[in-house]
Parts: structure tokens; C-alpha cells; sequence
């Protein structure tokens, strides 16, 4: 079984961080990655730049509407991610345009940018 | 990280709008702000032992609030108490507290806090000093020591804009749409000068380069209280593209190092990124202004991945629609180095002497302009350029630069550096 691992913390602090915090947690964090990425066993690991930077599409009854900032709803839960590559925004949100038409029902889909720490070694 | 630490973050975090909740309260920035540190103090004894509470803010804001009421009550012979509607609801849990802590109350707080920093009334240096006081919470001494004046004398300089703010009364109003998109503007105009005196007057070793994080991280806050403004978008990607080169601005023995000649390498790309996604948010409000148009600029240069590359064209089209927008003689200095890359330094040397009298005591004036003499084999224009050029560098570092500039001159061919 394939488990994801979703990290919550207080984005206003972790992003006050000074240098040394960050690399000091960067460092623990590595280590305790380490086995796991020695063992095949890591997929992709990545940051996710701060809400302010996150773009939301938000279904609606004929168009999509497009929100700047991480709005989804506190009744949707996070129930899956894409990791892709766009050129620009504006291709990122006609792909999350034909994900919502092609979902059933409601749902948000956050475009939130990142960085990504470890490509993974996982092949499934 | 230990404990205290992450403490010590969130309490910095949390204090824009602790204060500027207990200021609605109280309406007396002193007051506020003594409010919000005895909050620390108890915070700082309980949080180690039982943990954050749920909501920090409201935590803050309830013991904050509570401390002030005492006190406030012990000088009341002396002192009216606030109103009581305003205060009323003491016995309140701190669950409901936070329930009430509603977004428009949290953005009008926390923009009044910084508005008040920036009041027309103050000059800019007491803006920046006010708001990296009341604001940041940074400490008189800390202050003092990034503007290399005494503590006593910092110490003066608050409590005269404390006193003028209060002298033309805070305004406690909610707000309308027109004032709030000029508050917005004048506080965006104030962190860009806190980024500004971290950066320019910056450099390695001085405590003044601490602003320009500061600046980012208020210009976060900002962006977090008016998540869909195009131009505060703009305005934290500018900071954050030239922050993301502060590695290489300087070399190991602390001289400057100029933007093509700086190892791109250096340059902090996890900054540059999320500087470009911003970028390209604001950009799709087609809604352009100074600070996206600057800060297109700066992607320019952060796109190229070696000087050779950089997109002149580009740059000097952006910089047109700046002048535009936005003239300023000092835009179009900066446009005389892509017209320079573009069209030579004869080309550029004639922009630059249209702005002779504005820019006169301005330090890059005379810095552009005796290089581009330089660049004419014009030696010893030149040189009186560069002279004219340390006398108004407001750092060491700029006057090394100038100083090895001049070097560079005397090493060049006699025949023309008559």
C-alpha cells in the first residue's frame, strides 16, 4: 500500500524561519527521510511554497471560478494531488478546468507551487 | 528548534494583530502595546509547560486585554477606563473570543497598525523606526544599532512619532473601499522602505540587512489580509528577486559585486521561485502597476542564466511603460542601463545628462554616469563623476566600489586618461 504523507504546520512560522532554523530542520528532516530513500521505499518529496502564493479553482454552476489564495471549502477534505510541470499558471488552471468538469459534484482545486526536494525513487 | 524558539516566532507573528486588536481596545498605542507584552510574559511561564493554545491570537488578545484592565483600573483615579462597550464581554472563554475574531476585524486591525506607522506627518526614517517598533517588535537598541545612532537618540525618534500619531488621533472607523486601497498603498510604499534600508544601506555585517527579511515577511502579512491585490503581489516578488541575490552582492572581502558580474549560482532560487509564481498571478489581473512592472524587471534578470542573456529589449520596453505609469527621473536612470547594453554609452550618456539637476545628489547618477565616460574613454570626466560619486555613497561598501572604479580609470591607457 502507497501512503501519503501530508504535513500541516503553522505557515506563518515555518516561514519566519532564519537561515540556520531552516537548514538545522532541513537536516533532521533528511535523516529521517534517509532509510527510507535508501531502501527504494521514498517517493517524490516536496515543499509547497506558502498559501500566498496558491491560486484556487473553485467549481461553479457554469464557469469555473478562479480565486486568488488557498480558499477550498472546510466541508472538502484533500483527497488526492498532482504534481506537474506548467510552463505558467494559466495552463495549470485549463488543466484544473478539465479535471472539474470531468469530476462529478463540487470540489476546489488549489494551484499551489513547489519545490521539490527529492524526485523519489518509487516505481509503481 | 527549541522550544523558546518556535515561542519566540509565533509571539512575533501573532503581535501585528494582538496589538492592533488591543489598540481598537484601548486606543492608546502605548498602552497596546504594554498589553501585548505582558501576554508574552505569561505566555512565555504557560505555554512551555501546557503547550501552544488553540488559537495563539485570541489567547494573546483575551490575557493582553485582561493585564490591561488591571492596570488600567489602578490608574483610574487619574485615567477615564475605555468605553465599556468595547470591553465589556471580559469574562468571555477564550473559545469565544476566537469565534468572534472574524476576517474583516483581523484585516482593519492589522491595516490600521501599520497605517498608523506610516502617517503622512512622519518622515520617512520615523515611519521606518515606528513600525520596526510597534510592528516587528524589534527592541530600541536593535533599532538603533541598523541606523548607527545611540539608543537614547532612537529612543526619542519613536516616542516623537508615537506622540505626533497620537497628536493627529488614529483613525478608528472601519475604512471605505477608497481609503482602505490608499492605506493599502502608503503601507505598501512603508515596507518597501524598511526593505529598502535593509538592502541598499545593508550589506555584509551591518545590522540594518535584517530589514529586508522583515520587509518580506510584512509584505507576506499583507498579502495574507489582501490575498486578490495585484500590486502587493508585485511589490513581495520585487523584495524577494532581490533579496534572492544577496549572496552574491558582495565578494569576501565585503566589496560590492555588480549584477553581471555576480556567480548566479549564489542566487537563492527558492526565493526566485516563489517570486515568479507571484509574479505570475499578478499578472493575470491585467491590472499592471509599479511594483509588477519593477518586478518584471527583476525576473528579467533572474530568468537569464548568465549576464550575456539578460533580455535588454525586454527590459528597457518595461522600463518605458514604468516611466509612464510612474515617471521618475530615477526610472529613467535605471532605463539608461538597458539603453547602454542596446544602443551603446553614447546613446545612454545623453539620457543620463537630461537628468543632471534632478538627480544631482543622487549617489547612482554619478556612479552611471562615470562609467559610461568611462566606457567613452571620457577619463577624466570621469573621474570627476566618481569623485562626485563617494562624496554621496551611504555606505562603505558603495564608496570601495567607487574607489576601485576610479583604480580601473588610472590603469587604462595614458594617452586617454588625460
Amino acid at each position: 500500500m502507497l501512503y501519503a504523507i501530508l504535513c500541516y504546520n503553522d505557515e506563518d512560522t515555518v516561514f519566519a524561519w532564519s537561515t540556520e532554523e531552516e537548514q538545522a530542520t532541513m537536516e533532521r528532516l533528511l535523516a529521517v527521510q534517509a532509510p527510507l530513500a535508501e531502501a527504494g521505499k521514498l517517493g517524490p518529496v516536496a515543499r509547497l511554497m506558502p498559501t500566498t502564493a496558491a491560486t484556487t479553482l473553485r467549481k461553479g454552476k457554469n464557469e469555473p471560478l478562479v480565486i486568488d489564495g488557498p480558499f477550498a471549502e472546510t466541508k472538502e477534505q484533500l483527497l488526492g494531488f498532482y504534481v506537474i510541470d506548467f510552463e505558467t499558471l494559466d495552463e495549470a488552471i485549463e488543466f484544473s478546468k478539465k479535471l472539474a468538469v470531468a469530476n462529478p459534484g463540487v470540489g476546489s482545486y488549489e494551484i499551489r507551487p513547489l519545490h521539490v526536494f527529492r524526485p523519489g525513487t518509487i516505481a509503481t | 528548534m527549541t522550544d523558546i524558539a518556535w515561542i519566540d516566532i509565533a509571539l512575533t507573528n501573532a503581535r501585528p494583530q494582538v496589538v492592533g486588536a488591543l489598540l481598537r481596545y484601548f486606543r492608546n498605542l502605548d498602552i497596546a502595546e504594554e498589553a501585548f507584552q505582558e501576554a508574552c510574559l505569561r505566555a512565555l511561564k504557560t505555554w512551555p509547560d501546557k503547550g501552544p493554545p488553540r488559537d495563539p491570537v485570541a489567547w494573546l488578545i483575551f490575557v493582553g486585554r485582561n493585564s490591561a484592565i488591571d492596570a488600567v483600573r489602578k490608574q483610574a483615579k487619574t485615567q477615564a477606563l475605555p468605553d465599556e462597550e468595547a470591553i465589556s464581554d471580559t469574562g468571555d472563554a477564550e473559545s469565544d473570543l476566537a469565534e468572534r475574531l472574524d476576517g474583516s476585524n483581523y484585516r482593519d486591525d492589522i491595516l490600521r497598525l501599520l497605517f498608523i506607522c506610516c502617517h503622512p506627518d512622519l518622515p520617512a526614517t520615523q515611519q521606518i523606526a515606528l513600525a520596526l517598533r510597534v510592528v516587528s517588535g524589534l527592541s530600541v537598541a536593535q533599532i538603533a544599532r541598523a541606523f548607527l545612532v545611540s539608543d537614547s537618540a532612537m529612543e526619542q525618534r519613536i516616542t516623537r512619532a508615537k506622540a505626533r500619531v497620537a497628536a493627529a488621533g488614529v483613525p478608528f472607523e472601519t475604512p471605505g473601499a477608497v481609503e482602505r486601497a490608499e492605506r493599502v498603498a502608503l503601507v505598501s510604499a512603508m515596507i518597501y522602505l524598511i526593505f529598502n534600508e535593509g538592502y541598499s544601506a545593508g550589506g555584509p555585517g551591518r545590522e540594518a540587512a535584517a530589514f529586508a527579511d522583515e520587509a518580506i515577511r510584512l509584505g507576506r502579512l499583507l498579502l495574507r489580509i489582501f490575498p486578490t491585490e495585484p500590486e502587493i503581489m508585485g511589490l513581495l516578488a520585487l523584495m524577494m528577486l532581490q533579496q534572492s541575490r544577496n549572496a552574491a552582492r558582495f565578494d569576501a572581502s565585503g566589496q560590492i559585486v555588480l549584477l553581471e558580474d555576480q556567480d548566479r549560482s549564489l542566487w537563492s532560487h527558492t526565493l526566485i521561485d516563489e517570486a515568479l509564481a507571484l509574479l505570475d498571478k499578478a499578472i493575470r489581473h491585467r491590472l499592471p502597476g509599479p511594483y509588477q512592472l519593477q518586478a518584471a524587471i527583476a525576473a528579467l534578470h533572474s530568468r537569464a542564466k548568465q549576464a550575456e542573456d539578460t533580455d535588454w529589449a525586454e527590459i528597457d520596453l518595461l522600463y518605458q511603460t514604468l516611466e509612464r505609469l510612474h515617471p521618475s527621473p530615477v526610472v529613467t536612470l535605471n532605463r539608461a542601463v538597458a539603453v547602454a547594453k542596446l544602443e551603446g554609452p553614447e546613446v545612454a550618456l545623453a539620457l543620463v545628462e537630461s537628468l543632471a539637476e534632478q538627480l544631482d545628489s543622487y549617489f547612482y547618477f554619478h556612479g552611471l554616469r562615470g562609467g559610461l565616460l568611462m566606457q567613452l574613454h571620457r577619463a577624466r570626466e570621469a573621474r570627476s563623476a566618481f569623485d562626485r560619486a563617494i562624496a554621496l555613497a551611504r555606505s562603505p561598501a558603495e564608496a570601495e566600489h567607487i574607489r576601485h572604479q576610479l583604480d580601473r580609470l588610472s590603469t587604462m591607457a595614458p594617452a586617454i586618461a588625460k
